[in-house]
Formats: C-alpha cells, structure tokens, sequence
C-alpha cells in the first residue's frame, strides 16, 4: 500500500457528497476518476483525511442539451465523451481533445469534471473549456453557482473553487453555424503529457473569420490566451500571413514555458508557434 | 482510519474482504485473492501491467481503489482462458509472434487487447497501435505484439465469417 491512510466515503447522492466535504474541511478531498489524484496520493504528494468519491452520484453523469447548450455531468467519464453522439454533434472538437488524454485505460476512468477540477497545466480539457466559452455549474453545501470557464483557471493545479465545492456538470454553447473548432498538440509520446498544445475556435461569416479564440495549454500556469494571433484573425489574417506569424511570435514571445527534462523553454517556445499554426488552420478549415 | 467491507465478482467467483480504503485494487487482487497474474510495475499508472478489466472496460488497478470496485465486476488475466480451454487466438498470437519475452507486462497487454479486438473487430493498423500505446513493454520492440494483434483480429473476423 503505497498512499497514506484515509477513510473513505461514497455517498450516492450529491447532497450527501456536499455535506461530507463541508463537515471535512481542508482534510476531505473529493475524487472523481483518479487518474491524476490517486498517482499524487502514491506519491505521498497529496495526503488527505477522506475521501468524497464523486463515482457513485447518478446527477453527475451523462450528457444532455439544454437549449443552446449541451449539458455534461462532472463525473462524465471521457470515454464516454469520446463516443457521444451530442458531443460529436455539437462540440466535436471536445470529442477529439478526449483523444490526446492518456490512453484507453486511462479514459476508460477519467471524469471532464475531474481533468478540469484538477487544472494540470498541460491538460487538454481546460483549454478547450475556455474555448468554448463553457461555463462549470458547482456546487457547497452554502449554494451554486456559475463559473465562466475563463474565470476558473488561475495557476498550475489552481482553480477558483472553495474546498467544499465540487464541479457538477459543464455548459457549453452548441457549434453555431460558421463555426470552426480544433485542436493539436505535440508529446514525446502519444498520450503522454502536452509539451504544447492548441486548442482554436474561429467564427466565420461568408467564409471570412471575424472572431477566434486561441488558447495555448502546457506552456504556462493555466491555459493561456493567445491574443495577438486572436486579434489577427479577426481582422483577417490568413493562414501563413505575415500578420498572423507576427502575432504568433509576439503571442510566444510573451509566455515563459517551463522546462523540464521533456523539453526546454526555448523548445517549448517553437512548438506553440508550431501547433497554434496547425490548430488555426485545421479550424478555418474545420468552418468552411 | 477504519476497514471497509468490500465484495466484488472477480472471474465469475466472489470476493469479499475488509480492507482499507487506501488498498488498491491490484493488491487486493493479488494479495486477497491470491490472484497474482495481474503484475504491478510502476504503480502510477503509467505502465500498463496491472490493466484490469472493470465492469468490461479495461483500467489500470493500480489507479483504483479496491473500495472504488465494490459490488464491481472485475475480469483479470487469469479469467482470460489459458487454462484447461486453452490459449485463447489473442494469446496463442502473442505466443506465435514472439509478442512477448520475460512476459511481465503480458497480461496487462493480453487483457488490453481482448477489450479491444471485442471492441474493434476489423482494426486498422494505426488503431492498432493506438490501443496499444497505453502499455509499455522493455523486451519485445514491440512490432511482435503489433503482428500479433493483427494476427488474432484477422483469425478472430475469420472465425466470426463462418
């Protein structure tokens, strides 16, 4: 047994789940696929005094439209994102970002509500979450509430939540018409960690871009706008421009990527050039 | 911290136990029930030895509590045949193909692939490859195990033709 010592809870019942994390505290942690959490706690890194498992709470599961948005339970698992016939439909792009995560396996266990709540700095989920203008419906003992995708994400491993809140389903607006949507990354391996990614999404009329949003992922804290490229776009800067390789090389010129023994900030700084230029023009091409 | 009682169905048969809760699934496999096919290696889920099927879908059991797989059914290596039915074409495959040289990650991949030839009948070859990108194995360079597969899925459409 490698973690250290817990006691563990799985209620069945959101309510249930709430007030057990509201009566532990700072020493409760809720779980969802475990996929990240559980290596943490194997390493000791993580140690907590309970855990809330989110597994067995039928309200956070599956994926439903509501109007203009699709509805998809926190502890969704991301093979079952992967395969939804909505998803596909209406965020396509959120079905291939499930791709690049990990593998089968890991899928297989993995929740969205767990990969966004956890905000790993290379994660693909919570820059497609802020491209996608979704919004992440949470929930305390003390309410919920509404948090813009864009407004969750702080540092590396950092959210906006309160410790006794927990993820409950993501909104995202369903693909208007005109709309182009894509994402890339480049690994060591397949499945491993994103050494830089992109995830873009152009709004297109008669053809021409007139809004995008660029979000870098694994090169910075939290995923990261690039706004020069996005205001290229939409003032319509091609595919391999000058202007939008300017504005690229402005957008990397400001981030500093970590470096690590899987690449060096400078290479680091190369790829985002590399796959938002890829991602912007399989978007563009994803909209016509 | 307290024990909890756990039951689950592994390979048809039941298991109960108290455990606690920080016990994983691929110890209480092999630990309590003496079920020590499924292999540990990393134990962080990256390597791929201890895959598990869970209610079906293949999981890695050292990512998963063995409390988190109550009332669960679990399938492991040693519910995959090889016994007196003999090896099953995924196996045999394996076998023919020099899929596999020390065997310690074997069964990790063997349970992968029996999920994913019931999964993915006629597999490209990139599919192949893809299903198998979540284990990890030092000896073979892998090309054996990628024949192999292909060799079971070509043996297993043939077989579901007649």
């Amino acid at each position: 047994m490698k973690p250290a010592a817990f006691d563990y809870v799985a209620p069945t019942s959101l309510d249930a789940a709430l007030t057990a994390l509201a009566d532990g505290g700072y020493d409760a942690k809720p779980i969802a696929g475990g996929q990240s959490l559980v290596p943490l706690m194997a390493f000791r890194l993580a140690v907590f005094g309970q855990l809330v498992d989110l597994g067995r709470i039928e309200e956070l599961q599956g994926v439903a439209r509501d109007g203009d948005e699709l509805v998809i339970g926190a502890a969704t698992r991301q093979a079952a994102i992967a395969k939804d016939a909505l998803v596909a439909e209406h965020a396509p792009v959120l079905a291939q970002a499930t791709g690049w995560i990990g593998h089968q396996q890991i899928r297989n266990r993995g929740t969205i509500g767990g990969s966004i709540c956890h905000a790993d700095p290379a994660a693909e989920y919570p820059a497609t979450a802020v491209a996608l203008d979704a919004t992440i419906d949470v929930a305390s003992t003390r309410g919920r509430r509404s948090i813009p995708a864009a407004e969750l994400f702080e540092a590396a491993y950092t959210t906006t939540l309160e410790p006794d809140e927990v993820a409950v389903a993501v909104r995202i607006p369903v693909r208007r018409p005109g709309e182009g949507t894509a994402i890339f990354e480049v690994a060591r391996r397949p499945g491993d960690f994103a050494l830089a990614g992109c995830v873009v999404r152009v709004a297109t009329s008669g053809g021409a871009v007139i809004d995008a949003r660029v979000l870098a992922f694994g090169v910075g804290g939290a995923p990261i706008r690039l706004a020069a490229a996005e205001a290229a776009l939409a003032a319509g800067a091609g595919v391999g421009s000058q202007e939008l390789t300017a504005a690229l090389q402005a957008d990397a010129d400001g981030l500093t990527p970590p470096e690590d023994a899987q690449a060096t900030s400078a290479y680091r700084h190369s790829i985002v050039v590399h796959v938002a230029n890829t991602a912007i023009a399989e978007a563009i091409a994803d909209s016509q | 911290m307290s024990r909890q009682q756990v039951e689950m169905t592994v390979n048809g048969r039941v298991h109960a136990g108290e455990v606690e809760p920080r016990l994983t699934l691929v110890d209480f496999l092999r630990e309590d029930c003496a079920l020590t096919g499924t292999h540990t290696g990393c134990e962080q889920g990256v390597c791929g030895a201890c895959t598990v099927l869970v209610d079906g879908e293949p999981m890695r059991s050292c990512l998963m509590f063995a409390v988190q797989a109550d009332g669960a059914q679990v399938t492991t290596i040693e519910g995959i045949g090889g016994g007196r039915e003999g090896l099953t074409p995924v196996q045999q495959a394996f076998m023919d193909n020099h899929g596999l040289q020390c065997g310690y990650c074997t069964p990790g991949f063997i349970v992968t692939v029996e999920a994913f030839l019931r999964d993915t009948p006629s597999p490209s070859d990139e599919q192949i490859r893809e299903a198998l990108s979540g284990n990890v194995c030092r000896c073979t360079g892998y090309q054996g195990i990628i024949a192999a597969v292909r060799q079971a899925a070509d043996q297993l459409a043939a077989e579901a033709r007649s």
